[in-house]
């Protein structure tokens, strides 16, 4: 018998993926060293350039303040939510453009216009509907973050194998039960693609909504830094906005382990 | 001595009243107004209970089309395709009942990645709303018939393409149509894998009984597994010829070397040259 079991195909170079594990903490160490002596040595204004001692104690100075945590909380929470408005949307209005190709090319000028219109353009508009408080963040993180999860939950729908359609139609699946089986599994992975582009810019239509029009958020703790001086607290502020980002990035593409375990990206 | 030299009473049998699956007069055009393709002319087959055919023929021949057509994938341009004396197109709609009767085994074995091999045979019964437990026993039936049971949990990913194959067929078999229609299913197959595919087909349809047709262009292939052969020439696709094939049952892969088999694959050779 010539059948057997292959193993699960092995990526190319998966030896070396303990790699970025040695190499990104030395880096990270390296540029602080640069940067240190740097403002050590070259006589660089703190007010300019401060040095990460200095950036670091600021910071743990905003880790211990309630007042900095209930700006973090505020924009965790435009950003989620708009998030979340821009995903329902997005995948919904994706899954049907998919299947119905007239509606597509009948919308498809219309969406396109709403992504070359500069986005953070709209924020004044948005303050001025919706006002300074976090219904215009929302807002702006929901507008951001669709147009990514579209376009991909479309492609997604279109990837579909004529193969694996022709076996829904001898099985004599009904339109649902096609759409549910097939389209949308099919395009989850595409989804969660643009899920992971489209939570990075929530987070950046948050900060920039806040940084334009808000009384709260870490947009808005980053413009009172800058109105004060205090180079080392906007250094602060950036890393936090940074470790953020990294968070929402990486626990969206913890959804490939659980969601998609079949798909080829959840095994790295 | 078993080639076109059946006994009579063996071909009246074949034109019984009932055959399981009967075309009338069904033909395929394909394209726009300007440019049609006469893809199958005109063609009547009747198909017995319990036979295994085979569609042998060169590429556009209208072999693949027919079994679209007979499968409810494809409407036909004219005529009718009666399964158990049942229409299966009824003004160019697909009679949903009409269509459960048959199984559908495709080159590439199509299984869903995202589901398990055995979610993968047991969704035409999830379709059915058959209840999870039955629906499980069935498929792990199934799983024994095509010999591939230990690998219930497996990705198709994590299957050989042979393994795959057998587990579109086990899936094909899932809600027991009586029809099974294959097309080309062990042609992305290596050589090796394909005679043993071959003699457990063979296998499965003895142990179930089912109908089965398979369109293939291995000329062996035709040889080995038929009942019947019904070669098809192409430019516009059509019938050209039909042979009785009478091996003894089972036949294993020594049939081949016998001078009957020999002069059966040299005659569908020289027949497919010539309408090629």
């Amino acid at each position: 018998m010539t059948d057997a079991v292959v193993a699960p195909t092995e990526r190319a170079g998966s030896g070396t993926s303990y790699l970025p594990w040695i190499t990104t903490p030395l880096l990270v160490v390296a540029c602080l060293a640069i940067w240190h002596f740097y403002t050590k040595f070259s006589g660089i204004s703190p007010f300019v350039l401060p040095s990460p001692s200095a950036v670091w104690h600021v910071w743990m100075g905003m880790l211990a303040s309630p007042r900095a945590w209930s700006h973090t909380l505020t924009t965790v929470y435009s950003t989620l939510l708009g998030f979340f408005f821009g995903l329902v949307v997005g995948v919904t209005l994706g899954l049907i453009l998919g299947r119905i190709r007239w509606l597509e090319l009948t919308l498809n000028p219309f969406i396109v216009a709403t992504q070359v219109v500069p986005k953070v353009a709209l924020i004044p508009l948005f303050v001025v509907w919706f006002g300074f408080g976090m219904t215009s963040k929302v807002l702006v993180a929901a507008v951001l973050s669709f147009f990514p999860i579209l376009t991909n939950t479309v492609l997604g729908v279109k990837s579909v194998e004529a193969g694996h359609r022709d076996v829904m139609t001898s099985l004599n699946a009904s339109r649902f039960q096609a759409f549910a089986q097939l389209d949308f599994r099919n395009a989850l992975p595409y989804i969660i693609t643009g899920m992971e582009v489209g939570i990075v810019l929530a987070i950046i239509g948050t900060i920039v909504g806040e940084y334009l029009g808000g009384s709260a958020g870490l947009g808005y703790m980053l413009v009172s830094e800058m109105n004060a001086y205090q180079t080392d607290g906007l250094f602060a502020v950036i890393i936090h906005m940074t470790i953020l980002g990294f968070v929402f990035y990486f626990a969206t593409g913890l959804l490939r382990r659980f969601v998609i375990p079949w798909h080829q990206s959840a095994e790295v | 001595m078993f080639v076109a030299e059946k006994e009579p009473a063996a071909m009246i049998q074949h034109a019984a009243p009932a055959p399981i699956i009967r075309l009338s007069g069904v033909s395929k055009w394909y394209g726009t107004r300007d440019e049609p393709v006469h893809a199958l002319e005109a063609t009547n087959l009747d198909i017995a209970d319990g036979e295994l055919l085979v569609l042998l023929g060169p590429s556009g021949c209208g072999k693949t089309t027919m079994l679209r057509m007979i499968g409810g994938l494809l409407d036909p341009t004219e005529g009718r395709i009666e399964i158990s004396g049942k229409d299966l197109w009824i003004a160019g709609r697909r009679q949903g009942e009409t269509v459960s009767e048959l199984g559908m085994v495709f080159q590439e074995a199509n299984l869903f990645p995202w589901l398990s091999i055995e979610d993968n045979i047991a969704l035409p019964l999830k379709l059915r709303g058959v209840p999870k437990k039955q629906r499980y026993r069935r498929a792990h039936e199934l799983m024994e018939l095509v010999k591939i049971t230990g690998f219930e949990k497996r990705w198709p990913k994590e299957l050989s393409g042979g393994m795959r194959q057998r587990a579109a067929i086990a899936r094909a078999l899932s809600y027991d149509p009586k029809i099974l229609l294959m097309d080309e299913p062990f042609g992305a197959l290596d050589a090796m894998t394909r005679d043993s595919m071959n003699l457990e087909l063979q296998r499965i349809w003895q142990e179930t009984g089912k109908t089965i047709i398979v369109v293939t262009h291995s000329i062996t292939e035709a040889a080995f597994l038929a009942d019947r052969i019904v070669l098809l020439s192409p430019r516009p696709g059509r019938i050209d010829s039909v042979y009785d094939v009478g091996f003894p049952r089972p036949r294993g892969l020594d049939v081949q070397s016998m001078p009957e088999f020999q002069a059966l694959v040299k005659t569908l050779r020289h027949r497919l040259a010539e309408v090629s």
